[in-house]
């Protein structure tokens, strides 16, 4: 009989993988899959193990996988990754276990519970990405970088790194992820990973002097009066506002803080 | 920057610019190739929302409100006594400039009143795109309006520096339009379109040959009618639409519910409703000419001169016929799947996708996220049970009435009681 097992991994996407290569070459049963700290659910007679991240391991599935799933599978399974809701390690785990088993792409079969679940965090993944390249709202600092801080749902800043590369070429810029405590700056060049001890005062909307150009608050006013005439009063429909624009967001958004 | 008078000629222009709903920053293909600034090869995005739900993608305004025409639906028209303003053209160009670097912004639309004549005014357009382009790399989404009556040359130059350049019909109707904007001729609005339909064929055939040949207007053209100021029926309408997309290759038709803005004896009066289902309506049906596969003439003709507004276009037409349903969503080609209401593009290609692989039950099609209250009276499955039992096709409509909810309903005023 198999033997069963709750894994747990460094919390990256390596460790996961290693997880995969473990279950396979010792052929045990994994019941889960668990970050470090995580709230594993204690179960009776069940061994939780710690899996060492070895690159070299996590690589070859991931070959392995490549030659299987479909781009569009592959972009699943990462973005889903980067979701961080718990318990989607199974998910993952079951849907690259079906993949692995099956000769012909299976990546795509919507039937299959593991395979739609994975879907479906990927699309929420995919639509906090989209949010956040809409409303990201740079602020002029005065040495002259744009910057934003934002607290979005998962972690999507390695997913819109190059949308901003792309766009920003010609200005100094930083997006920062308070949640997380780290963030990409793009330095005319290259864009990095950077963590910053960042005063509170900066906050994620308006433009304390301390910091920010003098000409800041002036081009906020202006698009607030922008926001605020390009509205049709006789339209009005806050229910598809807000449906369009959760209040989750409203803390970055220029137009809602002035 | 006087930021106090910028702000003053923000409101006036902003405020004057609305009634125009294009808000598409999509569908272009130029890319930040010099390390300048924007990007739109993308996919657009909404960077904001307006209370009254609508997107905000674009800094949209007017040059100028001043105008030499007097048409009756429109809030700049010559005989209305409103403030008037003009920007100067660096004033667009720094505004755009710094909107777009703090990531408001996916670009500029700009349309302007009529002041002097109509090549005048097209100059000052195309002088803000120029300087955009060439003076500061710009290369975010830049929508043009064409002044009616302006010179193929000067529209052959707008499209070079333009992403998309429209000219709005506003009437669809010839008549409508006489009434009026009597100033106007329909022609006026027929020249610039075929030029610039002309030009984007040129164009292309150019660069198959010469790589180097620049773009033009590479996001298309598009326009917009005004839906419930003339008395047009939706059939007039649509028929209009289905023109512009075949005639001249639109991108995009817009249908933008009137909004009372004067007292006028040929318009509805000023607290009349802006109507939002029918113009919802519309917009469906174009969404089902352009995605859907569907001949305009299925949707509306004699008997169906307007649509209905309770229910959705597609399942009006599956409930004038019944005798194509109920398919099997195991066996059924695209092209009739597309056509089940209740199941849209997405769900469409997921059922494709996963059929392949085993036959569908209710349990997965549910999971895929097709509205079944609509579409399990028009589908069988992998199941012995299903819904379609030979009720009349009015029944069937209330039971479906009765199984959803909407906001507009209360407006409609009420045929549910089902017996």
């Amino acid at each position: 009989m198999e033997q069963q097992a709750i894994l747990v991994y460094d919390g990256t996407m390596e460790g996961f993988l290693c997880c995969l290569f473990t279950a396979y070459e010792e052929k045990l049963k994994v019941v889960d899959i668990n970050p470090p700290g995580a709230q594993a659910g204690q179960q009776l007679f069940t061994a939780s193990r710690e899996v060492i991240t070895e690159p070299d391991k996590a690589k070859r599935v991931w070959t392995s996988l490549k030659k299987k799933a479909s781009p569009a599978g592959l972009r699943d399974l990462k973005w889903t990754f980067l979701s961080e809701i718990p318990g989607m390690e199974m998910h993952m785990y079951s849907m690259i276990r079906y993949i692995l088993a099956e000769n012909v792409p299976v990546d795509r079969d919507f039937s299959h519970p593991a395979v739609l679940k994975v879907s479906q965090a990927a699309k929420k993944v995919g639509r906090e990405k989209h949010r956040m390249e809409a409303f990201v709202r740079f602020r002029l600092t005065k040495d002259e970088v744009y910057f934003a801080a934002i607290e979005p749902d998962f972690n999507v800043l390695p997913l819109i790194k190059s949308h901003f590369k792309n766009r920003y070429a010609d200005q100094k810029w930083i997006i920062y992820d308070l949640k997380r405590n780290f963030g990409i700056a793009y330095d005319l060049s290259a864009v990095q990973f950077i963590t910053l001890d960042l005063d509170p005062a900066i906050g994620l909307s308006g433009a304390p002097e301390a910091y920010f150009h003098s000409s800041e608050i002036a081009f906020q006013k202006l698009w607030d009066q922008y926001f605020t005439s390009t509205n049709i009063k006789s339209r009005a429909n806050q229910k598809l506002h807000v449906q369009h624009l959760p209040k989750r967001y409203w803390k970055y958004l220029t137009e809602k803080n002035l | 920057m006087d930021y106090e008078r910028i702000k003053e000629k923000l409101s006036i222009l902003a405020d004057a610019a609305k009634y125009d709903v294009s808000c598409s920053s999509s569908g272009s293909k130029r890319k930040n190739t010099s390390s300048g600034l924007g990007d739109s090869s993308g996919m657009g995005i909404c960077h904001s929302y307006t209370e009254d739900g609508r997107c905000v993608s674009l800094l949209k305004i007017l040059l100028t409100n001043h105008c030499i025409f007097d048409c009756a639906y429109c809030v700049t028209r010559k005989s209305n006594d409103i403030k008037r303003a003009a920007f100067k053209v660096q004033e667009v160009v720094d505004l755009t400039i710094h909107f777009y670097r703090r990531n408001y912004i996916e670009g500029l639309f700009l349309s302007s009143g009529i002041f002097k004549d109509a090549d005048y005014t097209m100059e000052r357009l195309i002088q803000v795109a120029k300087k955009l382009r060439l003076e500061e790399n710009f290369n975010g989404y830049i929508h043009l309006k064409s002044i009616p009556g302006a010179s193929d040359e000067l529209m052959r130059e707008a499209g070079l520096y333009a992403d998309r350049l429209s000219v709005n019909i506003e009437i669809p109707t010839k008549s409508g339009l006489k009434l009026l904007a009597p100033d106007k001729k329909h022609e006026d609005f027929m020249k610039p379109m075929e030029k610039v339909k002309n030009e984007i064929i040129q164009y292309k055939q150019e660069s198959k040959l010469i790589k180097s040949t620049p773009r033009y207007a590479p996001a298309g053209q598009s326009t917009q009618m005004i839906i419930g100021a003339s008395g047009e029926s939706d059939r007039d309408i649509m028929y209009s639409a289905n023109f512009f997309y075949k005639k001249y290759n639109m991108k995009r038709v817009y249908y933008s519910g009137y909004v009372p803005v004067a007292e006028d004896p040929r318009l509805p009066a000023l607290n009349s409703q802006v109507p939002l289902l029918r113009e919802n309506r519309l917009y469906q049906t174009d969404w089902l000419l352009r995605f859907y596969g569907f001949d305009i003439r299925e949707l509306l003709n004699e008997q169906n001169l307007n649509l209905d507004l309770e229910v959705d276009p597609k399942l009006s037409w599956a409930l004038r016929n019944r005798h194509l349903f109920p398919v099997n969503i195991n066996r059924v080609e695209k092209q009739l799947l597309l056509r089940i209401p209740g199941i849209g593009l997405k769900s469409v290609n997921k059922i494709l996708q996963a059929r392949k692989f085993r036959k569908l039950n209710w349990e997965h099609l549910k999971n895929i996220g097709i509205a079944m209250n609509r579409a399990k009276h028009f589908i069988t499955c992998d199941s012995r049970e299903f819904e379609v039992k030979e009720p009349s096709s009015e029944y069937l409509k209330n039971v479906i009435l009765g199984t959803s909810s909407g906001k507009f309903r209360k407006d409609i005023g009420s045929q549910l009681s089902l017996f």
